[in-house]
């Protein structure tokens, strides 16, 4: 498997305090990576570095062999190739509709009504087209927000705790979309998510951040049936106490 | 009184001639001037909205200032500016517009409504879910793409950021006295024609002005309403 971020010695700090501090991460092409780990932990911070978003305040971020360090601008085009859902939806004010064309119509394409009413099906919010964005409720709202990124075809999709507010059916309906982009078109996933279970049932490796730092990441089976470090068996049974 | 209004409305009914120049100057002069006002003042908005740098607070102090300055100081200032005595007059270059004409009103009313227009532009974009600039590029926003999100996002706060550039300049009598002069079939404005006519006495001509006036700030201001209620809509 080819590796398609690789991470070496990044650290994020805000002011003294160091919120991420990753000695070595590889992520590889076409694979699903789960991320678990405490509130506060640097999960969503991760995230913001994959999708170029903030640069690393030291170390090194390589994507498909360029490497990003801290004062180097990431060209859109690279950036075009991520995309990510982030754990609060921030919808644009205007129809379903025109949010999930944004990202098409910020690269110029128009005529892509035929792709917005199948990937609205696909999230089943297909009645919704023109309805306001704002008048959505939680869940409605982040169903969009997954349309929205993966209309684009990103080669990286990342999703931070993206079924937190559905119910179970639209959890499964949202996993069920999410294994098909990974099985299908090869997509890259890094998922965040509060849910062990959920890392089980999608992911192929798991990492376990805490306190900024990689405790362990190791493949699924593994991670959960024997992970390495006591925390990690400790999280995932619910009994690590921070 | 109701002599006044009679005449007032036939006047206006009648489509008096100096009553429509008026009119139209007035338009004009501040039409211009709030169209320049805008170009200027939303993306300086936006810069001092969304952009750290350095020399940012003294800037948006600087808009404050220009927000709250009393307009005839302005007029004062740009008179001597112009007049043929002044730092830019006495320079005698084509594209400086001479005292007591059309286009000195512009420069005062540019110079009253750009920081109106700044400084309403500036609190508007800064009142955007700061999540929205990380959402959009993320999508793919480049960072023009990603300005311009925001300035859609804030655009009833841009929208009213214009109204009240238009508020200031169209009702504005000090500054275009002083620098228009208040030149018949020149430089007569709405505002110093009412100043005019009510000091003569011509209170049904006075009246007359000011339902005019009275009534293009309240279509402009309908018209910018149904502007931002299409935007609620969405
Ligand atoms: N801009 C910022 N300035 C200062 N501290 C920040 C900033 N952004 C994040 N942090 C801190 O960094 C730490 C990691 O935040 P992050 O959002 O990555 O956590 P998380 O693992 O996603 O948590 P959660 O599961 O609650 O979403 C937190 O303690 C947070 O307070
Ligand atoms: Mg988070």
């Amino acid at each position: 498997m080819s590796v398609l971020y690789s991470l070496r010695d990044v650290t994020v700090r805000y002011g003294s305090r160091s919120v991420l501090a990753v000695n070595e991460l590889d992520i590889h092409a076409g694979e699903v990576l789960a991320i678990v780990g405490p509130s506060g932990a640097g999960k969503s911070t991760l995230l913001r570095l994959l999708n170029f978003l903030q640069p690393p305040t030291t170390g090194a971020l390589t994507f498909e062999g360029m490497t990003f360090s801290p004062g180097r601008d990431v060209p859109l085009a690279v950036r075009r190739r991520v995309t990510t859902v982030f754990q609060r939806p921030v919808l644009l004010k205007r129809t379903v509709e025109s949010n999930v064309a944004y990202g098409l119509r910020l690269r110029g394409q128009r005529d892509s009504a035929a792709a917005i009413d199948a990937t609205l099906e696909d999230v089943g919010l297909g009645g919704l087209a023109k309805q306001p964005a704002r008048t959505l409720s939680g869940g409605e709202a982040q169903r969009v927000a997954l349309a929205r990124a993966m209309i684009l075809r990103p080669d990286a999709l990342l999703l931070d705790e993206p079924t937190a507010n559905l119910d179970p059916y639209n959890v499964g309906l949202i996993e069920q979309i999410v294994a098909r982009l990974n099985r299908e078109h090869g997509t890259t996933i890094v998922l965040v998510t509060h849910n062990v279970y959920q890392a089980r049932r999608l992911a192929q490796r798991v990492l376990f951040l805490l306190d900024g730092r990689e405790i362990e990441v190791a493949d699924t089976h593994t991670f959960f049936e024997a992970p390495k470090d006591p925390r990690t068996g400790a999280f995932v049974r619910g009994e690590m106490v921070y | 009184m109701i002599d006044g209004f009679r005449e007032a409305f036939s006047l206006i009914i009648g489509g008096d001639s100096q009553l429509v120049e008026i009119v139209l100057l007035s338009l004009r002069v501040s039409g211009i001037a709030l169209f320049i006002s805008t170009v200027i003042g939303i993306p300086l908005g936006a810069l001092l909205g969304l952009a750290r740098f350095r020399g940012r607070r003294l800037s948006v102090a600087l808009v404050y200032t220009g927000m709250a300055f009393p307009p005839v100081v302005i007029g004062l200032f740009v008179y001597l500016m112009l007049s043929r005595s002044g730092v830019l007059g006495s320079l005698n270059l084509p594209w400086i517009p001479r005292l007591f004409t059309p286009e000195a009103m512009i420069v005062a009313q540019v110079i009253i409504a750009f920081p109106l227009v700044a400084g309403f532009t500036m609190a508007a974009v800064q009142g955007v879910d700061p999540a929205l600039r990380l959402q959009v590029q993320a999508l793919g926003a480049s960072r023009w793409q990603t300005t311009w999100a925001i300035l859609d996002e804030a655009r009833v706060g841009v929208i009213a950021a214009v109204v009240a550039g238009f508020g200031g300049i169209i009702s504005e009598v000090g500054a275009v006295m002083l620098v228009g002069g208040n030149i018949a079939n020149q430089t007569r404005v709405l505002t110093t024609a009412i100043v005019l006519e009510t000091n003569k006495g011509n209170f049904g001509l006075a009246m007359a002005l000011g339902v005019i006036l009275l009534s293009m700030a309240f279509t402009t201001n309908f018209i910018i309403l149904r502007l931002q209620g299409r935007s609620f809509d969405e």
